[in-house]
This record gives structure tokens, sequence and C-alpha cells, in this order.
């Protein structure tokens, strides 16, 4: 009986979860009328746009990526090492991004940082880009965190660091050398998270007025019928190749596999 | 000439002292044990030594530079852990690179070093291996490689037999002993296994509560304890109590029998004292030359190979006594009354 319901439940989830997968798939294939094509994605790829607003995606994540590690490793790290007592406090810092909501924080932004103040962020695409990427690492924190966390939580970071400090390694060293290649699946899976994220936002980066694959997609839905299917299931291919990257980097990594 | 000299050393987390006035000269070169129960201190005055705690107060000193206000990383001290430590990203030559690319040694020297020490433990054939690819005992091998790689001052060494067994334990001490003479390197070994600091120390010191209870030989520490703590934390002790005859001449009265101690007797005459006598310092039967002969009932008998460990009830105390095996000589059964021969030469006065 018990077995009966457990293969109920996973059939039930597996169901649940791609049924939707399944026609939004079918229907971006249905553009030309009475036979299944390709000419959605087709439409889609020829759109000068999409490569445009993908690639500055691509770009900013890459940068939301970067701040994030240097932001978040040596965080994560220091609270490990020194301030163990201070971890709740950092974690509620960290989940705060999942309480208040992206339009508040960019707003927040707009007041503090517009052209007539005293920090005119605004005033410049770079600048606007600036903000946008600490946006997005903001928003991204809470994933990031705790993925650094959680491999940070598999290695033994204070007799790693002594260790390091013996044979004369400085915090620099003793970060790029062996906590971040120790920690490095988990960053990457952080990273991979932060890239989905970056992809699919819509609201800071449509206040901000940038061009992003956010407010692409959003404005494909609004106009056209078959393009945000295929657009939808593009980012679903892109986040799930990450993910496949993200597998591979464990198995390539040969010092990982003492912990699978 | 000391080489290391610790003066006056306490560390306090919060209000409590955890090393209390603690004072070492090591001589170059020399073997030290750090040796005592859990929580006594050992371990905070090899971390203060190491640099990962700062002392309350008191001073360290290596090679005549005065280390306590340096950082770790600036001491060069070699050190192993009870937890190997070895870096999980890095392959056994990676690791014992480590502290030589930290220091900036041109590749080929570095790589000449590398090799060198992997030969010095006999593990150079695992080189392009990952840590996780290595039992304890090579993982405990390649850190003693690594921490020895950039020629440090001193070699620090945390417990790193403890998470090892039993026979890799013994082979890779009397490995570390063999490489740290030849090395000629100042050690200092911290342990709570008594066996494990005499049988490779140049010296012993047996802390207790965060003081330096005694420092000496391991054969000064084992036969002439100064303290208590020291007779009953090392080794096994029978403890009689025995009345001053004759405080000059050192002749105590132990139930029937007269005997004469060694010299350091400070009790005045008639007055009531406890001596210690070590396991192997009594002897079963009537043995010539022994003082006196006192009667014992068998009680346990342990057959531990080369030893045999008996435990026998006189005058109402339980004593323990070692004896050697001896093929034609079985040991007696327990409830048998025996003779146990004894001298008061043998004997350790406890003081305090």
């Amino acid at each position: 009986m018990t077995r009966f319901f457990a293969w109920f439940a996973l059939i039930f989830g597996c169901l649940y979860f791609l049924l939707p997968l399944v026609g939004m798939t079918e229907f971006s294939l249905k553009m030309r009328r009475g036979e299944y094509s390709f000419d959605a994605y087709r439409r889609v790829f020829e759109d000068q746009r999409f490569w445009d607003t993908f690639g500055y995606s691509l770009a900013l994540s890459a940068a939301t990526i970067v701040v994030g590690v240097l932001l978040v490793v040596p965080t994560a790290y220091w609270v490990r090492l020194k301030l163990p007592q201070a971890r709740p406090f950092v974690e509620f810092v960290t989940l705060l991004p999942l309480v208040i909501p992206a339009i508040v924080l960019v707003f927040g932004y707009i007041r503090l940082y517009n052209t007539s103040s005293v920090l005119p962020l605004t005033g410049s695409a770079f600048g606007t880009d600036f903000l946008l990427t600490m946006g997005y690492t903001t928003l991204a924190l809470p994933y990031m965190y705790r993925s650094v966390d959680t491999g940070l939580r598999t290695i033994d970071v204070a007799t790693l660091t002594e260790a390091a400090q013996s044979l004369g390694a400085g915090w620099i060293t003793i970060l790029a050398r062996i906590i971040l290649p120790n920690v490095m699946v988990a960053v990457l899976s952080g990273a991979f998270l932060t890239l989905a994220i970056v992809l699919g936002e819509f609201t800071m980066a449509a206040l901000l007025n940038r061009p992003a694959f956010g407010p692409f997609m959003q404005l494909l839905g609004a106009n056209r019928a078959y393009e945000p299917p295929a657009l939808a299931v593009i980012a679903f291919a892109i986040t799930w190749g990450c993910m496949g990257l993200m597998q591979l980097v464990t198995r390539l990594s040969k010092h990982e596999r003492a912990k699978a | 000439m000391s080489f290391l000299t610790i003066s006056h050393l306490e560390k306090a987390f919060g209000s409590n002292l955890v090393v209390k006035d603690f004072n070492l000269e090591v001589a170059k070169g020399e073997f030290i044990s750090l040796l005592g129960p859990s929580g006594c201190g050992k371990t905070t005055v090899l971390r203060m030594v190491a640099g990962f705690e700062t002392p309350t107060s008191g001073s360290i000193t290596i090679g005549g530079q005065e280390v306590t206000g340096l950082k770790a990383n600036a001491r060069n001290i070699g050190m192993m852990f009870q937890a190997y430590a070895l870096f999980p990203n890095l392959t056994v030559a990676d690791n014992v690179a480590f502290g030589l690319k930290v220091k900036g040694v041109p590749r080929a020297e570095r790589e000449s070093r590398v090799s060198e020490m992997l030969n010095l433990i006999g593990l150079a054939e695992m080189a392009g291996r990952f840590p996780f690819q290595l039992s304890g005992g090579q993982q405990q091998r390649v850190a003693l490689a690594r921490a020895l790689a950039p020629s440090p001052r001193v070699l620090l060494l945390d417990e790193p037999l403890s998470a090892l067994d039993a026979k890799v334990r013994v082979s890779l001490r009397n490995e570390i002993r063999e490489i740290q003479q030849r090395l000629g390197i100042t050690t200092i070994f911290v342990t709570h296994d008594q066996e494990e600091a005499m049988s490779i120390s140049d010296r012993i010191v047996v802390m207790n509560a965060g003081i330096a209870d005694q420092v000496g030989s391991p054969f000064e520490i084992y036969n002439r304890p100064t303290t208590r703590f020291v007779a009953n934390f090392v080794g096994t002790l029978n403890t009689f109590a025995v009345k001053v005859e004759d405080s000059a001449a050192g002749k105590v009265r132990l139930g029937g029998a007269l005997l004469t101690l060694p010299p350091g007797l400070s009790a005045g005459m008639g007055a009531e004292m406890a001596i210690a006598l070590r396991p192997e310092a009594l002897r079963l039967g009537r043995e010539p030359g022994y003082e006196t002969v006192i009667k014992g009932w068998i009680e346990e008998v342990h057959f531990m190979g080369s030893i045999i460990r008996l435990r026998a009830r006189v005058a109402g105390e339980l004593v323990v006594m070692d004896t050697f095996n001896r093929a034609d000589q079985p040991p007696p059964v327990p409830g048998t009354e025996v003779e146990i021969s004894l001298s008061g030469k043998d004997a350790i006065i406890l003081n305090g």
C-alpha cells in the first residue's frame, strides 16, 4: 500500500511539472498551421533584439556572479571561521531579498541615485548597469550565500586555514588557492542560479530602462502568440544546460569525487 | 643554550585561565612532548607557539627572535594536525610544494625539494594522487612532508597519531622520531598518550590544569615523579600507607615490614604518609636482594603476551604487578596465595 502511494505521488509529481512543459513545447511548435515546425524558434533567433538583450543579460549576469562571489565567499568564510555567533544575523540579512520585493528595491535605488542626487548613477548607461548589477547581486544573495555556506560545511575550514597559515600563506592565498577551489562546485551552483535569476528578471531592468532579456520576453509575450513559449523553452534549455554543466564540473574535478 | 623559550606564558578565555605561568626551554634539535589529560592546556600552549592563539601574557622566543606578536604565517613553523588537514584540491606533490610556492621558491628547486621530501616519507610513487586516495597513515606522512618542506625552525605536532589505528600509530611514531633525529629539527609533540610520549621524547612536560607539573626525561618522569598527579597520570601505581620510623635514615613501616626509602623523605618521625610502587617493582615469589616479602592473594590474571598483569589483594588493598611471561612457568590462578617481594629503594615518595 505504501509503495502504491509512493508511485502515485511520484507519477502525480512528474505529470504536474511535465504536462505544462509538454503543452507549452507542443504549442511553440504549432506556428505553421496543421503541422509541427520550428518556425517560432526561427523567428526568435532571427530577431536581433533577442541576441542584443540576451547578450546584455549574459554580460550582466557574469558581472553579478563575479561581484557575488567576491562578496559572498569571503563573508561566508569569515563568518564560519571567526564569527560563528554572527551566523544567524548574516543568514537573516541574506534572506531579506526574498521578503523585500524587487520593486521596492529599485524605487529605493532610483530615489537614492537619480540624476539630482549626490551619486547620480542613473545619469549614465554605465552607472545604471552598475546599479542593476548591484541589484541583481542582492536578489541572488540568498541563493549564492546558501550554496557557498553549504560548500564550506563540507570542508574543515578552520584546520585547513591553520595548515595554510603555518605554511606561510596569507588570507588572499588561503581564499584563492585553498578555500575557493574546494567550494568551487558550490560556487558554480550559486553562479548558475544567479544566471537563471538574471536572465528572467523583469522589474529592475524595466524600471531602470535597460535592454535586458526579461523585458524583451515580456514585450514578446504581450504582442505575439507562438514566440513567447518558444522563448520560454529556450530559457528552460539554458537553465538545464547550466545544471548539466554543473554536474559535469563535479564529475571532472577529481578531488570532488571523494565527497561523492 | 635554549633555542625555543617560553616564559611566563598565560592564556585566559574570558575568566577561565587555561594556561598558568608556563615556562619551558627547548634546546635545538630536542623532541619535547606535552603530556596531560584533556583540557589541561597542552594544545593551547602549542597553538600559542604556532601563532593561532594570542597569549594573555608572557613571551615566546625562537632562535633569539621574539615571536609572541608575530602572525602565524610569519613564524616559519611547521605543523601537523590530528585531522591531517591536507588540502583536498591538491595532489600529494602539490600539497608538499604549497609552502615552497608561498615562499616563492623557484620551480626547479621546488620540484627537487618535493621529491626529496616524498622520498623521505617513502611515498614518491604517490606524488600524483589526491588525499582521498590515501590511507590515514599515508595522509599523515604527507602532512609531515608538507610541514617539513619549507625547512621550518620548529615542528609542532598536535596529536597527529590519534586518528590512526594502533599498528600504524606505532610505526608512524617511530618514523616521525627517526626523521626528526635525522633532520635535527626542534619538535613539540602534544599527546594524551603516555606510552607515545615516553617512547619518542627527549623530555616530557606533564601538564595539569594549565600548569607544567613536571619537566624531565621519560625515565625521570616515570621513576621519579615529583607530584602526586604526575605519579598517578604516568603509568600504573600501587599506593601503600606507611609510618615513618626513622626520617634521617629514610625508614618506614609497611605492615610488619621495614623499608628503606630513597633519599628525599621529608616527613617527621611517626608521621603517616603514602608511598607508591610501580607494578614491575613488585616481584612474584621470594626474590633474593629484595628488602621484604609480603603475602597476597591473586584475584585476576591478564595474559598480555610478553607481560602478565596480576591483580592481588594485599592487606585489604588491591595491587597490580607485572611479570614477564615464561614458557616453562604458567601464571598463578586466581585465589592462589602468593609471596610478593618488594624493596623500599623502588618506592616513589608521594608528597602533596
